[in-house]
């Protein structure tokens, strides 16, 4: 069941489409919000509050790496790995957050605080490396124990 | 040097629409609006812009095409899909001038007798949603928008900056994209006539409109007038977004915008639009930015993303982070692109790994000649030149790799 906040902030973002099914992605973002990610539960309430079948919203929900079909941690680590970044500190980084939190890409930590995931450029190349936590990215990260204080701040 | 697109960014209140006010912003929709739509498209046509989403399409030839189009209603389509790496040129107007993107939306919408616009906004840029929601609330108080304006957010695709893949992802489906003809402009969103704009094209039409396509084409390169954002990232002193005239060399855009190579090392590499144009080596750094230029160079001035490589940078090993990108990226759609990027990619690790194999270089060649000009959208063409230019310019490099692990290179 979808709940009543989750059910008020679909309809409002539906308020600006001509139709149901064009406020998919914002809908699934709006669930994800609320609950980390989207469980098969949520996407089959979901497609029918938006007049879809499951299937049809899973084929949206699958192809979007921002829209998480599987469990991921409170908070998740996109880390850059953009040429540009690449270039100036990338593996440095990685291999330092792979190590500080004891996972690899694609893993959550044990106590279910981090997901790291690759990002294809986070468009912020400036201040490579990068990393986005949540929404707030984080730059010019090297040396990658910089990262250190940032993480402390995410419970 | 006039700065029309990001002149007002020491301000820190520029994104505050009194003082985009203050600066004039806002005359030139005024102006617009005391026109006939068809003389808009006429003084746009004039002005000779072109797209800077990459293409380098003459906007007011795609304006018109979508205007003499019967069917209504019409759609304009903001393309803030920032996504081809090493580019960020964008955001720095979404997030600190938005208001010239939208006075340019709302001149669009007019010279169009368009029914509303779009944004569609890569889900990436939080900070730039918003600054421009609240940019579009302040317009619409200040009542300079007639026409409803909605911020669409993606969710991280790279291939819904292709136009008919953003189509497809704004009507609420997978970004993959269509056939084309028939082209957005006669049949996009909903099947509407729809113009699709890039943020830096429609972010140039206040300039255009307020001091007149004669002024415009004083700025820059006859075949492509006006300012160009560069954005400049890797080994360089200062990366950032620069401001320039189309037709600024690489050289002066490297060596005294963002200060030089960092560290005063040498010069190896450079790609001039983002991860998708091929790359040039440093005997070619006096080649003038602008989409005619760079392609007689054997590139593509692309989004005019400036990726530089310093001396002891391994190419191989940029070239594999390249197509690994493209594997990510390719939407699975044609089998050209979404096999043959795999298949480049996985050549280019063994090779980066030391266990690259007596002609592999051809294979890569034969792989790459297969997707070019095979697939739905350019996505596997970039893919395809990307891999042949970097064996093109760095031949003996890729020789020299295979059956070595480049650590143990003396290059390094």
């Amino acid at each position: 069941m979808l709940s009543g906040a989750e059910l008020n902030e679909i309809e409002k973002e539906l308020r600006a489409y001509s139709d149901r099914k064009m406020g998919c992605i914002g809908a699934l973002k709006i669930v994800q919000r609320h609950r980390g990610w989207i469980t098969d539960e949520a996407l089959r309430d979901l497609a029918g509050y938006l007049e879809m079948t499951p299937d049809e919203l899973d084929s949206v929900a699958t192809f979007y790496p921002l829209v998480f079909r599987r469990q991921v941690g409170r908070h998740v680590i996109l880390v850059c790995d953009s040429v540009s970044c690449y270039n100036v500190g990338y593996e440095e980084l990685l291999w330092h957050l792979m190590k500080r939190l004891a996972i690899g890409l694609g893993q959550t930590t044990a106590d279910g605080r981090f997901t790291l995931l690759p990002a294809a450029c986070l468009g912020v190349c400036e201040s490579a490396p990068a990393i986005m936590i949540d929404a707030d990215v984080h730059g010019g990260l090297e040396p990658p124990e910089k990262v250190d204080q940032i993480l402390n701040s995410y419970e | 040097m006039i700065k029309y697109l990001l002149g007002n960014i020491d301000n820190p209140n520029a994104a505050e629409i009194e003082e985009y006010e203050k600066a004039g912003g806002y005359r030139a929709l005024t102006k617009a609006l005391s026109m006939e739509p068809e003389d808009v498209i006429g003084e746009v046509r004039k002005s000779g812009l072109r797209g800077r989403g990459g293409a380098g399409f003459p906007t007011g030839m795609k304006w018109m095409f979508a205007a003499n189009d019967p069917k209504f209603p019409k759609y304009v389509i903001c393309n803030a899909d920032e996504g081809e790496p090493g580019t960020f040129k964008d955001r720095h107007i979404l997030e600190k001038n938005p208001h010239v993107l939208i006075e340019g939306m709302a001149i669009a919408v007019h010279a169009l007798k368009a029914e509303r616009g779009y944004i569609y906004l890569r889900g990436e840029y939080p900070e730039a949603e918003k600054s421009l929601q609240k940019a579009i609330n302040d317009a619409y108080r200040k009542g300079y928008l007639g026409f409803p304006l909605h911020i669409h957010r993606g969710a991280g695709a790279y291939i819904c900056g292709e136009e008919t893949a953003l189509i497809e992802s704004l009507e609420g489906k997978r970004g993959q994209p269509r056939l084309k003809p028939p082209f957005p402009v006669n049949a996009g969103f909903f099947g509407g006539p729809t113009v699709i704009n890039n943020v830096e094209t429609l972010a140039n039409l206040p300039f255009i409109m307020a001091s007149g396509a004669d002024s415009y084409l004083k700025i820059g390169s006859p075949e492509c007038p006006g300012n160009k954002l560069f954005p400049v990232s890797g080994h360089v002193e200062r990366p950032g977004v620069f401001e320039l005239p189309m037709g600024t060399t690489l050289r002066e855009i490297i060596y005294e915008h963002a200060g030089g190579i960092k560290n005063g090392r040498a010069l190896k590499a450079v790609i001039p639009g983002g991860i998708s144009a091929p790359v040039l080596p440093p005997d070619k750094i006096d080649c003038p930015m602008d989409f005619v230029s760079v392609q007689k160079y054997g590139s593509m001035l692309g989004s005019g993303a400036v990726m530089v490589f310093a001396e002891g940078t391994c190419l191989v090993k940029v070239a594999w982070r390249a197509l690994k990108f493209f594997e990510h990226e390719s939407c699975g759609k044609c089998t050209p692109c979404r096999e043959g990027t795999g298949w480049l990619r996985s050549i280019l690790e063994r090779i980066e790994n030391g266990q690259g194999r007596e002609g592999d270089i051809e294979l890569m060649e034969d792989v790459a000649g297969n997707i070019a000009g095979n697939t739905f959208c350019p996505l596997g063409d970039g893919a395809a030149s990307v891999a042949l230019n970097f064996i093109r310019h760095f031949r003996s490099e890729f020789e020299d790799h295979i059956g070595t692990d480049c650590r143990k290179m003396a290059v390094l």
